[in-house]
């Protein structure tokens, strides 16, 4: 083994093992992968997006193959707050005993802070990630994420009614995306979490039809890792708070880019699909791709290709 | 579930579409009739489930027919290539309500999970009808291995090329008695047969798949009995719960 190489960072007072977060959507609330190995050794996880309502989700095809990485439109599946904190939480503290990061989603302003206020209550809660790239109900549907002013209240009124971190995680879907940061920043955010899923479509060619019930999906897979990266490295440059970076991860060589770019912490989505024990490999890879790299301590890494 | 290396044993046509392949490799986590493995190939994203046609302790039997383009890689591979697959996905089908004279129903590529769900019926003493249906003669497979089993074989093609002209829910209309049903097969297949079977039974579905083992609600419906995951809830419903 490996000694003397320091895989610890720290996100807003929050200690982890090792950067390495699944992200939400690719990991349910932990109970398939606890079957395949312990997910203590994960740096944390972050939770299916959960909202107010429980929430069925999309039609079917929800999933479409691309080069490098797939389309999803599930649509927000998830069994609701009230049932998240009374079922699955108590099911997950059974097989993950580190603190978790709760995945909030919402269609108003008031949504994401019911559902945040409830969430901040649980111990098993670490960090509050806020998901600001659903459609607003009140403004003809357009995603919060995509206005610096709409991210920004969400952030404001997530931020009054919580003591835990709170990170917002960003659409990529934007013309700015440090703008957007930066107003979320502002507005009290104690982190950013990005990329989410690029917007896309795949077209059947035997039925000339979209792959996808709901026509368009969220792209994700190792095709969108440089956006990612270029993304993280421009909000590392516009804020002060720590970045999660997330976007096509899938081997310890693009964690350790990512957090060159900035990330403090790194998050694996769909890698996560294709390989279940993608985050196990990684966190086991890690020690030696820093020796070959000649690094002893992961956290001086980040925000490396800056200087 | 599992996930392991297998070795292509064989891999060679049935019929012009049709292909099977026998690997060898870690079966122990293949439990039931009817479950699916999810085979990831060079060059291509996302696994391929393809449901089990047989297996022993060392060996895993698949059919599967040449529809796009992950599955015309797969009828390139060679015997001695390796796959990385994951094994014992899904619930399968559950044999202790077939009564003794359980019909088993496959369609076109929906075939090959009845043959290890006959050999297990037969292992438990019962007396199982098997209906195959296909486009064509040409297109018929498995005929003969079903029969080897000892067990009372029907087929209907579209155009009556080879046995009943017509299709599998006539065989089974015109069936005396049967005690189940199992079934496998196109959509509409599924649904001729839930109308016009006289008893309860179990139904295997398709679905475009993420993951394949239940972690990205890629593949959810909604039945009586509440939202399943068609990977791992699944693929086979009940009857009773399936909401058409």
């Amino acid at each position: 083994m490996v000694n003397n190489l320091n895989t610890k960072v720290t996100l807003s007072g929050l200690t982890l093992d090792n950067p390495v977060i699944p992200a939400s959507g690719t990991f349910g609330f932990g109970y398939e992968f606890a079957e395949l190995y312990d997910i203590n050794i994960l740096g944390s996880f972050s939770f299916k997006g959960t909202t107010r309502e429980p929430r069925f989700g999309n039609d079917l095809p929800r999933i479409a193959e691309c080069t490098s990485g797939l389309i999803n439109s599930v649509g927000l599946q998830n069994p609701g707050i009230d049932k998240v904190i009374s079922e699955e939480l108590p099911k997950m503290r059974q097989v993950f005993h580190k603190p978790v990061i709760a995945n909030i989603s919402g269609f108003s302003v008031d949504e994401y802070a019911y559902s945040c206020e409830k969430i901040d209550k649980e111990d098993q809660v670490g960090i509050i990630e806020v998901n600001v790239s659903c459609p607003n109900v009140h403004h003809g549907g357009m995603s919060f994420g995509t206005s610096p002013e709409a991210a920004a209240e969400v952030t404001r009124a997530v931020k009054a009614v919580t003591t835990k971190p709170v990170y917002i995680k960003l659409s990529p879907n934007v013309a700015d995306i440090a703008s957007i940061a930066k107003a979320c920043e502002d507005a009290g955010a104690d982190g950013i979490s990005l990329i989410n899923t690029l917007m896309g479509m795949r077209i059947n060619l035997k039925t000339q039809k979209p792959v996808i019930a709901n026509k368009m999906g969220g792209f994700s897979g190792s095709a969108i890792f440089p956006v990612a990266v270029r993304m993280v490295y421009q909000v590392y440059e516009a804020v002060n708070i720590p970045v999660i970076g997330m976007g096509g991860v899938s081997s310890a060589e693009d964690v350790i880019e990512m957090m060159l770019a900035g990330a403090t912490a790194v998050q694996v989505g769909a890698a996560n699909l294709i390989d279940p024990f993608a985050c196990k490999n990684i966190i086991e890879d890690l020690p030696t791709v820093m020796q070959k790299y000649g690094i002893t301590d992961l956290k001086e890494i980040i925000g490396g290709a800056h200087k | 579930m599992k996930q392991s290396w297998f070795t292509i044993e064989e891999n060679k046509p049935l019929t012009s579409s049709v292909y099977r392949m026998v690997l060898s490799g870690d079966t122990s986590a293949i439990t039931a009739s009817g479950q699916f493995v999810n085979i990831k190939l060079d060059g291509f994203f996302l696994r391929r489930p393809i449901s089990v046609c047989d297996y022993n302790d060392s060996t895993l039997t698949i059919l599967y027919k040449v529809v796009g383009k992950g599955t015309e890689k797969m009828a390139t591979l060679l015997p001695a290539d390796k796959l990385d697959i994951l094994t014992g996905l899904g619930n399968g089908y559950d044999t202790a309500k077939s009564g003794n004279t359980p019909v088993l129903i496959g369609g076109g590529v929906g075939v090959p999970p009845m043959f290890r769900l006959a050999k297990n019926l037969v292992a438990e003493g019962k007396s199982p009808i098997v209906v195959l249906g296909f486009q064509t003669a040409a297109e018929v497979f498995y005929k003969e291995e079903f029969e080897a089993l000892g067990v009372d074989v029907h087929i209907a093609t579209a155009d009556g090329s080879v046995g009943v002209k017509g299709f599998v829910t006539d065989v089974v209309k015109s069936l005396s008695a049967y005690t189940y049903f199992y079934t496998c097969g196109p959509e509409p297949m599924l649904r001729a047969l839930s109308d016009c079977t006289t008893t309860s039974g179990q139904l295997s579905f398709e679905e475009r798949m993420g993951c394949g083992f239940g972690a990205c609600m890629g593949c959810s419906c909604k039945t009586k009995y509440g939202n399943k995951r068609i990977c791992k809830d699944g693929p086979v419903l009940e009857k009773e719960e399936i909401i058409w």
